[in-house]
Parts: structure tokens; sequence; C-alpha cells
């Protein structure tokens, strides 16, 4: 579905992404960990189109590098970004409307039941506005308004960040649930171990270039990826 | 929902008739006054609309108003006038000729304005932040100069003078609400939304797939579109323009109303300009000679704005978000205020 290919990624004079390759193949979930820096967040947001890369990163067979992030969007990939980034001033309902912006006014109604249905605190609070909510529930929301595009990818940058970690492994089993119901997801990751357990296929970023990849049951017991990410001694 | 639209055009109704009995009953100053409040209402809410609600600080009010003042003040002159105006150097001959009644000029002054913003929305909107308020900044300066040095345009510094004194109160409110009324529509529409989005997160707003150039345009044009045609309204009520009317100063009366009402509230906005356009005229006695006892104070001008550089300051420390915050009025919360007084009483 995604196919990566030779990505560089510079911020002025810093080489960020130093020309990494990578697939996400459909109905799997890919995972990108490394330490902080190593450049996974900047590979997502080449992706995303929030940045402006070089290199080719094709998505459903068309090219994407050069294209604007709107329109990345708009072809079905969708980005949860780090930190949640809601929109705080907004109610969680016009947070939803606005993940599907570009759907038509008369495919909303399910698209909201189906979120309501998956996140139901959201549906407790529909009219509280996005700020009131706390870390967890504004990364429920930050998942369910992704999904509002009905996204045929779905990129999460540092889901785990700043979370409790029974809100973890919940966010966790939902992106697992959705998965199971075929959706294509890349995660992006600091949490090795959580990310590597529900992931297929993973690859480890290093000072921006990928220095092992693997199926995830393999690497989570490779000995060098337990050394350095999974704080065994 | 039907008896809020009911209240709603009840009110507008009853102002038009206020100022139906203002234009009769009232003296010339008072007149003044009410004129003014009308056009700094528009002149603010549309900077509201990008500053506020949008969220792009931005200072350009200045150049979009000296725009639409000149444009609409250049298509009502006669060309006779226009003859005996341009002294030093001669007006380009088809500006000359041209000739319009006051509404079209008006209109064609918005529209004017509106393909200005338009055309600087481009480099513009390629940067955000602090570096957009200084973009604009030199748009609002670079507009100034134009004016003083474009001779055969603008008589330069010499300015326009016997513009027809054509704004009146019905003018002035009419189009003051027409604007109101647009831009509170705009606000509540998906555009809107998607606005108040790129206000709270300009990212998050990207990753959406919302287009988040095209809806800064259309606040921005909008915004510019009516900026201009209340610069056409204060050209035709004081009657002269020239290039030092349009300072940064206009913008900064402007910034001051929009801050005071709330970033974001339009009908904070409406407060605030009444507010200060009124407390304007009202502070005028503290630039009057005093008499306290047996000190004498000569008239200090500029003291009102003295007075307005504190209660902004004091405005920041105590109400950071202005009077309204971002809520805006609804007849909603009006009735609940007394529903709940009501119980109180009880």
């Amino acid at each position: 579905m995604l196919k990566v290919r030779d990505l560089h990624v510079y911020y002025g004079v810093i080489h960020a992404v130093k020309g990494i390759t990578f697939d996400v193949p459909e109905g799997k979930i890919v995972t990108l960990i490394g330490a902080n820096g190593a450049g996974k967040s900047s590979t997502l947001k080449a992706v995303a189109g929030l940045v402006k890369p070089k290199g080719h990163i094709q998505f459903l067979g068309h090219e994407m590098v050069g294209r604007s992030a709107h329109k990345i969007a708009r072809r079905g990939a969708a980005l949860v970004p780090e930190g949640r980034h809601v929109f705080v001033n907004l109610t969680i309902l016009e947070n939803l409307r606005m993940g599907g912006f570009n759907k038509k006014r008369s495919e909303l109604e399910p698209l909201y039941e189906k979120a309501f249905e998956m996140f139901p605190i959201l549906k407790e609070r529909a009219n509280q506005k996005a700020g009131t909510l706390s870390g967890g529930e504004q990364q429920m929301l930050a998942l369910a308004r992704a999904l509002m595009s009905e996204p045929s990818l779905l990129m999460l940058d540092e889901p785990s960040l700043g979370l409790a970690p029974k809100i973890v492994s919940e966010v966790f089993d939902i992106v697992k649930m959705l998965n199971s119901k075929g959706m294509t997801v890349l995660l992006v990751e600091q949490n090795a171990a959580q990310a590597l357990k529900i992931a297929h296929y993973a690859y480890v970023l290093e000072n921006g270039t990928i220095t092992l990849e693997g199926n995830a049951k393999e690497l989570l017991n490779n000995e060098d990826v337990r050394k350095s990410y999974l704080g065994e001694m | 929902m039907k008896r809020n639209q009911i209240l709603t055009i009840g009110s507008i109704v009853l102002l038009f008739l206020f100022i139906g009995y203002a234009n009769g009953h009232l003296n010339a100053y008072y007149i003044r006054i009410l004129n003014n409040t009308a056009i700094f209402l528009m002149f603010a809410a549309s900077y509201n609309l990008i500053n506020g609600v949008t969220g792009q600080f931005s200072l350009e009010p200045n150049g979009f108003a000296a725009i639409g003042a000149y444009t609409a003040a250049i298509l009502t002159l006669t060309p006779a006038q226009k003859e005996a105006m341009f002294i030093i150097t001669p007006m380009v001959p088809w500006l000359q000729h041209i000739h319009m009644s006051f509404f079209p000029a008006l209109i064609v002054a918005g529209i004017v304005t509106a393909m200005v913003g338009f055309i600087l929305g481009f480099p513009v909107f390629r940067v955000r932040g602090d570096y957009l308020a200084i973009v604009t900044l030199g748009f609002g300066l670079t507009i100034r100069v134009v004016s003083n040095n474009t001779m055969s345009i603008t008589n330069g510094p010499l300015g326009l003078k016997g513009i027809a004194n054509y704004t009146n109160l019905w003018w002035s409110w009419g189009f003051a609400i027409a604007a109101m009324i647009v831009i509170m529509r705009l606000i509540n529409s998906e555009f809107g939304r998607a606005m108040k989005a790129i206000r709270d997160d300009e990212d998050a707003a990207i990753a959406m797939g919302i287009n988040t150039f095209k809806i800064k345009m259309i606040a921005f044009v909008t915004s510019a579109f009516f900026e201009g045609i209340a610069g056409g309204l204060l050209a035709h009520l004081i009657t002269t323009i020239s290039p030092t009317l349009f300072t940064f100063f206009l913008t900064f009366n402007l910034l001051i109303i929009i801050v005071i009402g709330g970033l974001g509230s339009m009908t904070g906005t409406a407060i605030a300009t009444v507010l200060v356009v009124w407390g304007s005229e009202w502070l005028r006695i503290v630039e009057q000679p005093m008499h306290i006892f047996s000190l004498t104070i000569p008239g200090i001008p500029g003291m009102r704005m003295v007075i307005f550089s504190i209660l902004l300051i004091i405005i920041m420390i105590f109400a950071r978000e202005g009077i309204m915050g971002q809520k805006e009025f609804s007849w909603d919360s009006l009735f609940k205020l007394f529903k709940t007084k009501k119980v109180a009483n009880k």
C-alpha cells in the first residue's frame, strides 16, 4: 500500500532522515522504532506531506512527494499527530466534524455513530470543549478524529506519549482491533515493547538510517533490540 | 431556534428605528459619533475575522482602509473636481473621466480591496506567526508610501478634497449590519469551523485534509472586502483624505478594540467598538485644561491614548480574554441568566 524508497528529510543543514526504504503492505501493522531524534517522526511527517522530503513515496500506486499535505490526506492517509493536537477550543463533535472535513454532510452521521460506539466516553461529552478532556481522552479523540476520514492508511505518531500505562494498553488494543477489521497501520513508537507486540513487521531507525528490520516477533527476541530498546541488561 | 431569530430581527429593526429617530433629532456631533461607531464596527469585525477567528496575527487594515477610501473617493469625485485638484501632476486620464454614484463606488472599493487582499495572500500566507505580523505591517507601510508617491492617481501628500458627504447613518449602519451578518454566518459555517481549527492547531488541521491556505484566504479576502467598503464610507464621512490618515495608528486602534472585545468574538467586538469610540469621545475631557483646587493643568493632547494604553494593560493583566473571550452573546444565555436569577430570588 505504501512504498517508501530512498527518503531524505532535511531541516536546513540538518539531515534528519538519510535515505530510508520501507514498505507498509495492506492490512498489516508496521512499526518504526528508535530513540529520540532517530528520524521516526520526520519520516511520518514526510509521508503525510507536512515536511517536504526528497526521494519517492508511493501510496496506493501514486507518487506523493511534492503533493501538498491536504491532498495526501484526501487520498486516504490519516495522521494522528504526536502529542495529540486536538482542537482545544472546538467541541468534541466539532473536532470529529473537522476529521471528516472532506466528507459530505449525509455521510457524517453513520461515521459519528461509529466513532461513539468505539469511544463511548466521547459520546457523553460530545458538546464539551476538547481542551477539557484528559490526556488519554484527547488521544482517543485524536484517533477518532483521524478515523472520520475513513482512511486506508492510519499513521500514528507516538500514541503512548505522556499517557498512563493502562491508557497506553487501551490505545494499543484499539489499534489492534482496527487492524483486525482490515486497517493498515504505520506506527511510530518509542515504547518498543508495546509496539513490537502488536506489529507484524518492524524497522529500527538510528540516526536517520534503518539499521535493522524484520518480523516484529523476531525483533522482540533479538539480542541487540532487547539491549537497546527494551531495557534489558 | 425560531424565537432567537425573531429576537435578532426585532433588535435589528429596533436599531434602525433608533437610527431613524437619531437622524431627525440628534445634533451633528452625536450623528458623527454614531457614524464613526458603525464604520469602526465594520473595520473591527472584519479585522477580528482574520486575527481572532482564524488566529492569523496580521497588521494590515490601515492598508486596506486606504485602498478602499481612495478607490471610492476617486470614483465619486466629478471629473471637473479632479481636474481642479490635481495641480502638480495631472491625473491619469481614464481615472479622471470615470465617475460613479455612491453605492456602486463602495462596492467597487470593496472588490478592488478584496483583489489586493487576494494577491497579497499568496506571499503573506507562506509565513506564519510573528513573520506574518511583520509582512502585513510592511504592507500597511508600503500602501502609505505608494499613496504618497503616485501623484497622478492619489494626488500624493496633497490628498483628495471635497469628497461628497454621502455617508449618513443609513449607509453606515446598513453596511455595518450587513457585514456583521455575513461574517457571523461565515463563522458558523463549515469554513468558520475550519478557521477555528486553524487557530487552535494549524498542523493538525492540515493533517485532517483541510486546505489551510484556502481557508485563510477566504478569511483574508472577506476581511479585505469589508475593510475596503468601510474605508470608502470613512472617506465620504470626513470628505478629505490624505496618506497621513492611514497610518499604523488606525490598525492599532482596531487592535485595541478586538483585544478588549475578545479575539474571535463578534458580539464582543460590537461591545468594545461602542466602548472605545464613545469612550474616546468622552475622554476628551482629560485633554482639556483642568483646574483642580488651586492647581492648573494645561490641556495635554494625546492624554486619551495614555489612558487607553493603561486600560489595555489592565485588561491584559486581569481579563486576558477580553470582555467576551471567544464566546458569542446569544439569546439563550441571556434567558438562562434571567432564569437562574429568578430561582435565586425564590
